[in-house]
């Protein structure tokens, strides 16, 4: 309750912040348009700014899906596999240094307007922070555990299983939970590149057409999306992993 | 760098042989090199048990942390080894070793949800449970309190008997109320400590153990 007087007295102060640089400055509405027009915008284009929002929903669910499971996936397979491991971190490091973004116009050229282009997107961008916090967690398995293992005669598949993975759980939360914050960036960079549909086509045609309102309106819609799915996202996880989070003192 | 040269050690089956030395001596490395651990050191020479069978899959270890995994229970914990090599759990048995350290009231408990001699007790049956001729104890119950650590110290000997224990401590008391033999290790090599005749676990207050470890608490003061 205390906690949601909080975000309703944060929210009223930034509105008010808001009106008060449109009125003292007098800026005009095609520069930056106050509160109310915006949220006459939005209620006027309601119907419009939720279709084009289910689209970039749609692609940044399937996107932080893909991008959590291959990330995942990834991990497991260089923390259980030495040669992988040598063999792809440089890859890896290497594909962060390039700039993501660079790369949209490639993917829309080779996966087209649609959906693709922008879940692949997304995945590129989830992928290296899920990828490195679950392997870090895999192999920061306490040293005690791997000798105890041993000289239970345990294989390496069993202390991945039993041991490693377990233990690497709330890393691959912390991983996936700022892929949630993430994803949103990845798909809405994909449709600005070349998209029919999606907040941010929206946002590049209502700035064509010099609908300043329309385009605070979308960035609004997808705050609130990337807020909730956040939301949504870390508690989901925090329920799966709960049991592994509670460390020994 | 040598960490420690000596000609031999031997430890009599079915016996406790304590190991005291100041810390850093190379105690623990050499529990490591007997369990077929990977140490920092280079270990020239061979071990050979008396039956001439290697001892590697014949051995059970107990370290200072109990190494429970948080996220299982009890009966997780205590079974850790045949799950960790896909074995089959041998219901009954994993019941009367629970029962034998006293936690069959703590059965679904986690961790957390124990105190630090309990917590030991569940690693005192997980280390049963493996049921291996050679138990290495790396200073199992110095985490312990006094009284804590003198009841572990009887559980531990009453359940491990008829295994051939070496047990690495830095503590007099410990080495002289649990041994068989005391072997000291040193700077020159290892020195066969005698000990009392009586047979270990020996009483908290046996006047001949407790005069033999204040001796050797003085040498080991004089040592360093």
């Amino acid at each position: 309750m205390r906690a949601l007087l909080t975000i309703c007295a944060s929210i009223a102060l930034s509105l008010l912040l808001w009106q008060s640089v449109v009125s003292i400055f007098s800026l005009p509405h095609y520069i930056l348009p106050g509160p109310f027009r915006v949220a006459t915008a939005l209620i006027d284009n309601a119907a419009l700014l939720s279709e084009h929002a289910i689209t970039t929903l749609i692609e940044v669910v399937i996107g932080l899906l893909l991008g959590s499971t291959l990330g995942a996936l990834t991990a497991m397979a260089m923390a259980y596999s030495r040669p992988a491991r040598v063999l792809l971190k440089p890859v890896l490091a290497f594909s962060q240094a390039l700039p993501v973004f660079a790369l949209a116009p490639i993917l829309t050229l080779w996966l087209g307007y649609g959906l693709g282009s922008k879940v692949a997107m997304a995945v590129l961008i989830i992928f290296f922070p899920v990828m490195s916090a679950f392997l870090d967690g895999l192999l920061r398995t306490p040293s005690g555990w791997l000798d105890l293992a041993t000289t239970m005669g345990a294989s390496e598949r069993s202390i991945l299983l039993k041991m490693r993975i377990p233990n690497a759980l709330p890393s691959l939360g912390a991983g996936i939970k700022l892929a949630a914050v993430y994803a949103p960036i990845g798909a809405v960079i994909g449709e600005w590149v070349g998209s029919s549909s999606g907040l941010g086509y929206l946002m590049l045609l209502a700035s064509g057409r010099a609908k300043v309102d329309l385009m605070f309106a979308a960035m609004i819609v997808l705050g609130v999306m990337s807020v909730t799915l956040y939301l949504l996202t870390g508690r989901a996880v925090d329920r799966l992993v709960h049991r592994y989070s509670d460390r020994v003192a | 760098m040598t960490l420690v040269e000596c000609n031999a050690i031997r430890c009599e089956a079915m016996q406790w042989t304590a190991i005291l030395g100041a810390s850093g001596i190379g105690k623990s490395t050499l529990l490591r090199v007997l369990a077929g651990l990977p140490t920092h050191w280079q270990f020239k020479g061979d071990i050979r048990a008396s039956d001439g069978n290697p001892l590697s899959g014949r051995v059970a270890m107990m370290a200072q942390q109990d190494l429970l995994l948080p996220w299982a229970d009890l009966i997780e914990n205590v079974t850790l080894g045949a799950r960790m090599r896909g074995e089959r759990v041998d219901t009954e048995y994993v019941l009367e070793i629970i029962d034998r350290v006293g936690l069959a009231d703590h059965m679904h408990k986690r961790p957390t949800q124990l105190s630090g001699g309990q917590r030991q007790r569940v690693a005192l049956a997980r280390t049963l449970m493996e049921n291996r001729p050679l138990v290495l104890l790396d200073e199992p119950f110095s985490a312990l309190d006094t009284r804590t650590r003198s009841q572990m110290q009887d559980l531990a000997a009453e359940l491990l008997e008829g295994c051939t224990v070496l047990m690495v401590t830095h503590d007099p008391a410990e080495a002289t109320r649990m041994g068989h033999r005391v072997l000291w290790l040193n700077s020159s090599g290892i020195e066969d400590i005698p000990l009392p005749d009586s047979k270990p676990p020996r009483a908290v207050d046996d006047a001949e153990a407790l005069m033999m470890q204040g001796q050797l608490l003085r040498r080991l003061r004089e040592e360093s």
